[in-house]
Parts: C-alpha cells; sequence; structure tokens
C-alpha cells in the first residue's frame, strides 16, 4: 500500500510533537486507543480562560504512519480555534486532506475522539475548579 | 556505499540464485518439450531433465526418486498431502493434528476438512514455539490419521524436533507430514533419520523460481497413499496431473542442489550476520524483545537468518515506513490484510500490543555485512524517532504501569 505524500510528510515532519503539563488547569488531555489494538494517541491542548481560544496544542501517537499524521494535523488544526470549533471537527476533514485510504479512517476517527476527549477533560477541569472556588467562598 | 533498497524479507521470498537461472534457461527456449511426449526427442530431454531434478532432490533429504511429486509450490503441497490423507484413511479414522503456529496453507485445509466432518486438533506451543511432544502423545488417538507439524516456523524461525515427533507418530502408526517449506535447503533434512511420511518443498524460499515445489510421499516403512487433490493425466504416479512444470524442476533440484553444497558456509555467514544484528540492537535499544527461540543461546533451535524483534511501544508500520529503503515483513495487524496481529506470536502467548511492535528480518545468501550494519543504524534511528512521539513510553519509562490503563478498545 502506497502512502499519500501529505502522510509521508506529516510522518517526517510531524507538527507539535510533545507534552503539555497534564496538571496546568488550562490544558486538557484526552488519551484514546489501546495498545491492543495498535494505535494510543494523545493529544493535549491549552485554552486561554478568558478568550475560550486553543493556545497550544501537542500530541504523542504510537500507532502507524496514518495515526502519527492523524494527530499531527489534528493539532495543526484546532490551534488557534475556539473551543466549540475544535469540537466541531469532523474526521472526514482529516480523510480528506490527508487522503486516506478506507483502511485507515479509523485513524481519523481517533483523532477526532482525541480532540473531543482532551477538550472534555478541560471543561471537567474547569467544572471542578468552578466547584472548589464556590466552596471556598 | 550500500545499495538501496536492500531485501531482508528472505523468508517471505528469495531473489533467484543465478546458477539457477542459468540451469533454468534451455528448458524454456531449446528443450521445451512436453516430459510426457514418449516418442520423440523433445520428449526424452524434457524428461531426462525431469529424472535429473527427481533424483536430485530425492537424494538431498535422504529419499528415493519415486517418492517425490512435483507439485506447483508449498501450499499446493500441503493441500495434496493433508486432504489426501484425510480422503485415502477416512475409513480409518477421521482425527488430523496439528499446531496453532502452521503456516495458512495448513491452517486454512485443516479448516476445510473440518467443514467436511473431519476432526482436527490445534496444538498450543511453548513460548518459544516449541511443540509439547507429552501433549502431542495424549493427542494421538486411534481414530487419528495424520500428524502435520511444521519443521521451521516462518515467523519466528523456531526449528521443531522432526525426529522425536517423526519416532512418537510411527510408534503410534500415525503418518507424519512436515511442511519443510522453510528448513529445506538451510537447515540439515533428512526423511529417514526424522521419520517423515510427507514434506512440503518450495522453490522460491532457497533461491529457487515461484510456482514450484514438491511433496515427499513415502513408498515403503510405510507405504503411504494418497488421494490426487487434481484430475486429469496421470502425471505424477497419479497424484498430480499436469503437465510437468520442466524449467521449474531443473529450478528447484538446482537451488537445492546449490543449498546442500553451500549449506556449512551459507549458515555460517549468515547466522553470524544475525546475531550480530540482534546484538547490536540489544546494545543500542532498551525495551526490546526477541520472538522465538534465543539466536544466541539456542542457534540450533532456529532458522540461521531469521530474526523476530518486538520494539516495545513503536508500531511495527509506522518503523516499516522510516526504514522505507529497507524491505522486512511485521507482526503488526496494520501491514496485513486482516484487523489481529499475527496469530503466530499470540500462540508464542507475546501480547497483542507487543505483537503490533514486532518486525522480522530474513536474512539471506545475497545479504552482506554492510547491509546488515546499515539495516542497524537506520531501525535504530528511526525507534528512537518515534519512542519519541510515543505516548507509551513516555508513560513507560516515568514508571506508569500500563497494563493498569482502562484503554478503550476501538
Amino acid at each position: 500500500m502506497a502512502y499519500s505524500e501529505k502522510v509521508i510528510e506529516h510522518y517526517q515532519h510531524p507538527r507539535n510533537v510533545g507534552t503539555l503539563d497534564p496538571n496546568d488547569p488550562n490544558v486538557g488531555t484526552g488519551l484514546v486507543g489501546a495498545p491492543e489494538c495498535g494505535d494510543v494517541m494523545r493529544l493535549q491542548l491549552r485554552i486561554n480562560p478568558e478568550t475560550g481560544m486553543i493556545e497550544d496544542a501537542k500530541f504523542k501517537t504510537f500507532g502507524c504512519g496514518s495515526a502519527i499524521a492523524s494527530s499531527s494535523l489534528a493539532t495543526e488544526m484546532i490551534k488557534g480555534k475556539s473551543v466549540d470549533e475544535a469540537y466541531a471537527i469532523k474526521n472526514t476533514v482529516i480523510v480528506k486532506e490527508l487522503n486516506l485510504p478506507p483502511v485507515k479512517i479509523h485513524c481519523s476517527v481517533l483523532a477526532e475522539d482525541a480532540i473531543k476527549a482532551a477538550i472534555e477533560d478541560f471543561k471537567k477541569k474547569r467544572a471542578s475548579a468552578t466547584v472548589e472556588a464556590e466552596a471556598v467562598a | 556505499m550500500v545499495k538501496l533498497p536492500i531485501y531482508l524479507d528472505n523468508n517471505a521470498t528469495t531473489r533467484m540464485d543465478e546458477r539457477v537461472f542459468e540451469a533454468m534457461r534451455p528448458y524454456f527456449i531449446e528443450y521445451y518439450g512436453n516430459a510426457a511426449s514418449r516418442n520423440h526427442a523433445f520428449g526424452w530431454k524434457a524428461e531426462e531433465a525431469v529424472d535429473w531434478g527427481r533424483e536430485t532432490i530425492a537424494r538431498s533429504i535422504g529419499a528415493d526418486p519415486k517418492e517425490i511429486v512435483f507439485t506447483s509450490g508449498a501450499t499446493e503441497s500441503d493441500n495434496l498431502a493433508i486432504k489426501g490423507i484425510a480422503e485415502m484413511y477416512a475409513s480409518k479414522g477421521d482425527h488430523i493434528i496439528t499446531l496453532t503456529t502452521e503456516h495458512k496453507a495448513v491452517l486454512d485445509t485443516c479448516k476445510a476438512l473440518e467443514r467436511k466432518g473431519h476432526r482436527v486438533s490445534y496444538l498450543p506451543v511453548t513460548r518459544e514455539g516449541f511443540v509439547d511432544l507429552d501433549m502431542l502423545r495424549d493427542a494421538i488417538t486411534d481414530k487419528t490419521v495424520l500428524v502435520t507439524i511444521m519443521h521451521a516456523n516462518n515467523e519466528v524461525g523456531v526449528i521443531q524436533d522432526l525426529e522425536a515427533i517423526g519416532k512418537l507418530c510411527h510408534e503410534k502408526g500415525v503418518i507424519f507430514h512436515t511442511d519443510s517449506t522453510q528448513s529445506v535447503g538451510k537447515v540439515p533434512f533428512d526423511v529417514q533419520r526424522m521419520n517423515v511420511d510427507l514434506a512440503s518443498i518450495s522453490a522460491h524460499k532457497i533461491y529457487g523460481p515461484k510456482g514450484v515445489g514438491a511433496l515427499y510421499v513415502r513408498k515403503k516403512n510405510p507405504r503411504v497413499k494418497l488421494a490426487s487433490q487434481m484430475d486429469g493425466g496421470g502425471h505424477e504416479r497419479g497424484m498430480r496431473s499436469g503437465t510437468l512444470n520442466v524449467p521449474g524442476i531443473v529450478g528447484l533440484a538446482k537451488a537445492i542442489e546449490i543449498c546442500i553444497e553451500d549449506m556449512e558456509s551459507d549458515t555460517k555467514r549468515i547466522q553470524s550476520m544475525r546475531d550480530k544484528m540482534w546484538m547490536d540492537f540489544r546494545a543500542e535499544l532498551d525495551e526490546i524483545y526477541i520472538n522465538g527461540p534465543d539466536p544466541i543461546d539456542k542457534p540450533e533451535s532456529r532458522l540461521p537468518g531469521n530474526l523476530n524483534v518486538s520494539f516495545a511501544f513503536v508500531e511495527g508500520e509506522a518503523l516499516m515506513m522510516g526504514i522505507k529503503d529497507i524491505a522486512v515483513s511485521s507482526g503488526s495487524a496494520c501491514t496485513s490484510a486482516s484487523l489481529e496481529p499475527s496469530y503466530v506470536l499470540k500462540a508464542l502467548g507475546v501480547g497483542e500490543d507487543l505483537a503490533h511492535t514486532s518486525i522480522r528480518f530474513g536474512i539471506g545468501r545475497f545479504n552482506t555485512q554492510e547491509e546488515c550494519d546499515y539495516t542497524v543504524k537506520d531501525v535504530v534511528q528511526s525507534v528512537r524517532h518515534l519512542r519519541e512521539m510515543s505516548p507509551l513510553y513516555e508513560m513507560a519509562k516515568a514508571g506508569i504501569d500500563l497494563t493498569k490503563i482502562e484503554w478503550a478498545a476501538h
């Protein structure tokens, strides 16, 4: 199976590989997939609490080239977007952009799941922080 | 400078040896007769070549020329042996014993027979891939007609003790077939010493042409009979009809002849490259695991050129993409048609997480030390690069027990 040029490009030069402090209240972490399935994505984003915009995004992925490319592209796409805009991103956009063949569509689904999981983690943190703040008050 | 790409997938197929090619050449364009044409020189010349091939192959494995049946390859040989015995001895029994780690040509043939009412026992193997002789003994019943156990495994290279297995089968009066596709020509193989009744042989794994193979069928002590699976002109003593592939047969015989002649020097060179590769990987990388018998501790139990390694926390297909100038195989699901990782590794008790990270290196006659050194360098660099972006490696290094995490299987 031949890989699309875009997949190879992201594989060779992945964007935003790295780790954000998971304990930062403004950082949301999404960890999806399973080692047994051959795919694990961890996507992190830092959100500006004032503006609700995604200021930074990082990923680390265990998986095939298409999985790496999907997560790399996902971090690129969500940077600078609002939380709601990022949450609305569909896997089909990734499929189209990377020209993924049918057997690799699950990689794009995983990337979409990772974005959503990261945002939900952030929201959960915010909610519990608010509860704590209220409790203190 | 190393010439790229590098072929290190010699357990899948091999480059044909030029000596084999030269031996075959005249039988395409000069001596193109049908070996079954008994009444003219074209036929005689072809028949002569087939006779030479049959004798050469027989001599190489300790057999009689009349015990060699030519086929289109090992898959056909496996089918003919297993289905042929099941059908011929149906009145005696309906039970077959095999291993979970066999090649698909054996496993799927057994499954086809199960659909027709035969019973098949698929024996498990040890962590290194060996059959348990006691378990085999216990599995044999008075309804068992065939035991089919491969000599050397194509994925992890483990070599079974055929002598002991064959002896046990003969004591119990059960016919013993072995898929010796990966072993004939690479390690000593003798049908008498090993008590083998049927053996599948392929040309393209031993620097011969694709599309030709043979089945050894024992003629005495005991005399083994087969129900043919291909009907037609009654070639190969009725066991396999079809005009003989004369150039292919010459190629198969020449390939085996060269393998036997060069076995000692080939093995020494190939094994030393394999061992160095394994030791170099171990010196450069942590968290890597051998699949199958340890090449250094048990060299006699592993095919000389086979190395199967799990590079933990790095997915196999991603690694192959990183070493794109080197041809290898992976047990990862992503590189196969199925969604499951290698069933052979699974049978050895390798977890699916590690199975996804496995790479098979198959070193052969035409590989050089320079190629192997280049490969080690390239693999090490890629593994490091991919581990830098592997969340699992980061977590493992931070002391997180990955088995305790509730992963959402997808």
